[in-house]
């Protein structure tokens, strides 16, 4: 099976990728993540407002087989969450770098070490054996 | 070094998704575990369950050696039959749970593959003084499960017989026939809470005859994630879950497989202690009222904040589409209708005692 991983977003090693629109940055999961954890069935997500610590938990992600907590790959204040995600978690496994966000964020400018495309794909690789 | 089933070939070149499991390299998911799901439920699905232990036991005592190791009524099994059972050691824990199935002149116990060793060994030592034979046939047969309401109809076209003798296999019924060309032993046995079939046939004829029952119609391949949701709604026991070493029948609610008045086995006198005594303890089916998803292992506190007991299984069901568990609690706190909390992330989470199991089995009786 091979893994979608866009060139144009940044990665962290928690598998969570972040695309910079302006001021602001999105985050969502990656498609390796979305595979590993098969179809996603619930998902919980900080309201708007709350403040992201680089590194540390903003939520979860549950599938049939296993929950998996999200860690925020910036740190900044959260300024739009995907609700339509709350009803229907069919994006996240079908279109996780579109449809399948998770939230946009004001970055305060403290990010985890993140990986461009090419690093992440050489990661996604080595853990594939 | 994993283990593998005749069929691991075919599981990768399909493109199965593998992991682990009990020391066995085997496929948890082919198309997605609430694809394979559903597909059981509703139609049909195939799984590969070569993992599992099959062991013959044969000779003059065979019946009496299995009265006397296993906790259910092996007399009562008439020839061609199969019923459900438990080894239980001296102190009433299980040992493992088994599926012993009455043969012409034999018998077949089927075993869980994580305990395949640990009961191969049991076995042996307690046939001491039996006038038996075991043998292990676990590496020379391979087991499939065809699984779902679709499953009878399917099969019955793999079958070589005008009679189409499957058809009329009772509920746990065991009988010899040819699927395909090959000698099998099919059942009307499983796991999924489900009508459906387990097939014993040579080790070599696997990759044909899973192609070919695949090939039959709308089958799903399954893996072992839809194994577990499917065996988790209708709250059938998983060995390191809801019964170990540890538990015991009467506290996972399985005092009806074991017959005390049968006469002397393993474990008699304790359990009969156990059961004049109640259960201190005992497993209850749980929905959450708060949100989030239970998990297997999660502790779980009184609604005072006491830990007083453990999720032994919990997921979404994919059938009822909410997030269930079952728990292993106080007996006071058993019964429909109790309030505990199950800690998810450090937070405690309602949960309310629900009737088990979530699901009707839909067995053909």
């Amino acid at each position: 099976m091979s893994i979608s991983i866009p060139g144009d977003l940044r990665y962290s090693t928690s598998d969570e990728w972040v695309r910079t629109e302006g001021e602001e940055v999105v985050i969502g999961i990656t498609d390796y993540a979305q595979d590993a954890l098969g179809d996603v069935v619930y998902i919980e997500l900080p309201a708007v407002g709350t403040v992201l610590i680089p590194g540390e938990s903003f939520g979860v992600i549950e599938s049939v087989k296993a929950s998996s907590d999200l860690y925020a790959p910036v740190g900044g204040e959260v300024v739009a969450v995907n609700s339509d995600l709350e009803a229907n978690q069919e994006p996240i496994n079908q279109d996780p770098y579109g449809a399948g966000w998770l939230l946009r964020i004001r970055p305060s400018g403290e990010e985890e070490p993140l990986m461009d495309a090419t690093a992440y794909a050489a990661y996604c690789e080595e853990r594939a054996h | 070094m994993l283990k593998r089933t005749p069929l691991f070939a075919t599981h990768v070149g399909m493109g199965a998704r593998m992991v682990e499991f009990g020391g066995w390299e085997m496929p948890v998911q082919y198309s997605g575990i609430i694809n394979e799901h559903m597909a059981v439920r509703q139609g049909a699905g195939l799984f590969d369950i070569s993992h599992m232990g099959r062991f013959m036991v044969r000779g003059p005592q065979a019946e009496a050696f299995l009265q006397y190791v296993a906790s259910c009524n092996v007399a009562a099994i008439t020839l061609g039959q199969a019923n459900y059972g438990l080894l239980c050691q001296p102190d009433g824990g299980i040992v493992d749970d088994i599926f012993i199935y009455h043969l012409l002149d034999e018998y077949l116990v089927v075993v869980n593959a994580s305990n395949r060793d640990k009961d191969w060994a049991w076995l042996q030592q307690h046939c001491v003084g039996f006038d038996v034979e075991l043998e292990d046939r676990s590496e020379r047969w391979a087991m499939l499960a065809l699984q779902g309401p679709a499953a009878e109809q399917l099969l019955a076209q793999a079958e070589d017989s005008t009679t189409h003798d499957l058809t009329h296999l009772p509920f746990h019924g065991v009988a010899l026939t040819t699927v395909f060309g090959q000698t099998a032993l099919i059942a009307r046995t499983g796991y999924t809470g489900e009508d459906g079939f387990e097939l014993f046939f040579a080790a070599g004829a696997a990759p044909e005859m899973w192609q070919r029952l695949l090939a039959l119609g709308d089958v799903k391949p399954c893996g072992l994630g839809a194994r577990d949701s499917l065996r988790f709604e209708p709250c059938l026991a998983l060995y390191g879950h809801e019964i170990s070493a540890t538990i015991n029948p009467y506290e996972a609610r399985l005092g009806w497989v074991v017959k005390l008045d049968k006469g002397d086995f393993v474990g008699r006198e304790t359990l009969a202690a156990i059961k004049q005594a109640g259960p201190t303890r005992r497993l209850t089916g749980f929905e959450l009222v708060g949100k989030g998803v239970a998990r297997g292992d999660y502790a779980v506190h009184s609604v005072e904040g006491e830990p007083i007991g453990v999720v032994t299984t919990g997921m979404p069901s994919p059938t009822l589409g909410k997030p269930l568990g079952i728990a292993l609690v106080p007996t006071a706190l058993s019964s429909e209708g109790s309030a505990f909390d199950v800690i998810i992330r450090d937070r405690p989470v309602r949960a309310r005692a629900v009737k088990m199991p979530f699901y009707k089995p839909r067995y053909k009786k």
